[in-house]
């Protein structure tokens, strides 16, 4: 259970939002919507603890949590804009590296699997810097396939994914709240999720 | 201390496999661009060098010159890349999955800082003796000049990667870092450089070396904490 109360986030001298709140249940994925400049991005770096509300309080589970706080890091994914994937290294490299960052234990197997299932297996061992835009969005895909970390927070996660990524990725998110897991994506393309599980939150 | 309160307590094992993690991952992405290590190994023989040719060739001059001339160098060779060392992260979103991780983000930059030393500063000590021919000094000492950049170049690195981390996200980030950093280079470029003339002078040269080993010991334990908090506030 991931809530929000009373949120309020101020850029610079623009104030983007105050008072929101928000309550996102196991097994539940709320989309945030809204036009660009509103906050969305500020308020999904909120939850995921990297940026500090000027005011409001971040609950997970009951519990109060503050920025960088562990219970925040232990069970959060977080995918930004910026993908996190280094030039020199491959595409199976990266996500390597990513996962172990996460302090997720995975064999050469299961990278392998990840990677085959979001169609990079025969390009895994380029450097990133030769793969596409939407190539390198699918390297994320596979982290998340990864994942099993409670909470995803995904920042416009449809960037550049053609329409069998964009499908791939409703795939991974439906499986990710089977298993209990909750998510906060924000998004104009809509996500290929089972709508009984999604609500919608419009920052306008 | 604030900032370590910010950790769990039993985060011990957690900080080396972060340590760990970074070290391999910095020094994977270094061998992969040999060039820029040339290119600061480079910066650092041509400085040495230029110093005999634009002085004079007296030899007294130039063992006099010589451990203020290769400290000098070691700490520019040292500048030279740090403003890299966490805005090639920033930019493309690793800094924030750092700081994200479940491994505490002092102990990722400390593996960063190691990383940063292991190939910026140790082969500065290792070409030390050689770029020390140049200035006519002898084996003792340039062996304790070598002995001084050893326990010196890390601190450099560490005070460094505080203001590395302090100048992110700044415009003109390579000339900031090396205003803020260069006054704290200073103690470290006394100890080092008088160890030098201490010896030569046959007066206890193992005072100077004892301090820039205790300098180690602080910078240590204290730089990784004070570049992390600067990290998280260029990411808010």
């Amino acid at each position: 259970m991931l809530e929000a109360q009373d949120l309020a986030a101020r850029r610079g001298t623009a104030r983007l939002f105050a008072g929101l709140g928000l309550a996102v249940a196991a097994g539940d994925a709320l989309v945030v919507t809204g036009a660009n400049g509103r906050g969305k991005t500020t308020l999904l770096r909120m939850l995921a603890g990297l940026t500090i509300p000027e005011a409001g309080e971040i609950r997970l589970d009951g519990a109060s949590v503050r920025a960088f706080s562990p219970a925040l890091r232990a069970a959060v994914t977080f995918a930004g804009h910026a993908l996190a994937l280094k030039d020199e290294m491959s595409a199976r490299e990266n996500l390597a590296s990513l996962v172990t960052l996460c302090g997720a234990q995975v064999d050469d197997a299961e990278l392998d699997a990840a990677l085959d299932r979001v169609a990079l297996g025969e390009r895994k061992r380029l450097p990133s810097r030769l793969l596409s835009q939407g190539q390198r969005r699918r390297v994320g895909l596979a982290r998340l396939a990864l994942s099993r970390r409670r909470v995803w927070i995904l920042d416009e996660p449809v960037t550049a994914l053609d329409a069998s990524g964009a499908a791939l990725l409703g795939e991974l998110v439906a499986a990710h709240l089977a298993r209990g897991g909750l998510a906060v994506a924000s998004t104009h393309a809509p996500l290929a999720l089972p709508p009984a599980r999604v609500r919608t939150l419009s920052l306008d | 201390m604030a900032i370590a309160q910010h950790d769990d307590p039993d985060a011990g094992g957690d900080a080396l496999a972060g340590l760990a993690w970074a070290l391999a991952r910095d020094l994977r992405l270094a061998l992969r661009t040999p060039s820029e290590l040339g290119v600061q190994l480079l910066f650092y023989v041509v400085v040495v060098t230029l110093f005999p040719l634009a002085t004079s060739p007296d030899r007294a001059l130039l063992a006099a010159l010589g451990p203020g001339v290769l400290w000098v160098a070691a700490l520019l060779a040292s500048l030279l890349s740090l403003p890299r060392l966490f805005a090639l992260d920033l930019a493309d979103g690793t800094l924030e999955q750092m700081a994200m991780s479940p491994r505490p983000l002092p102990g990722i930059v400390s593996g960063k800082i190691l990383a940063h030393w292991l190939t910026t500063g140790l082969p500065v000590v290792l070409l030390s003796p050689l770029a020390a021919l140049q200035y006519g000094l002898d084996a003792g000492e340039i062996g304790v000049l070598a002995a001084g950049l050893a326990l010196g170049t890390p601190i450099l690195s560490l005070l460094g990667a505080i203001g590395a981390a302090l100048t992110l996200g700044v415009r003109a980030a390579g000339a900031l870092v090396a205003l803020l950093v260069l006054p704290l280079y200073v103690p470290v470029l006394i100890f080092g450089a008088g160890a030098v003339d201490a010896f030569r002078a046959g007066m206890a040269f193992d005072a100077n070396l004892s301090l820039l080993g205790a300098g180690l010991i602080a910078a240590t334990l204290g730089a990784p904490f004070a570049a992390a908090a600067a990290v998280r506030i260029a990411l808010d």
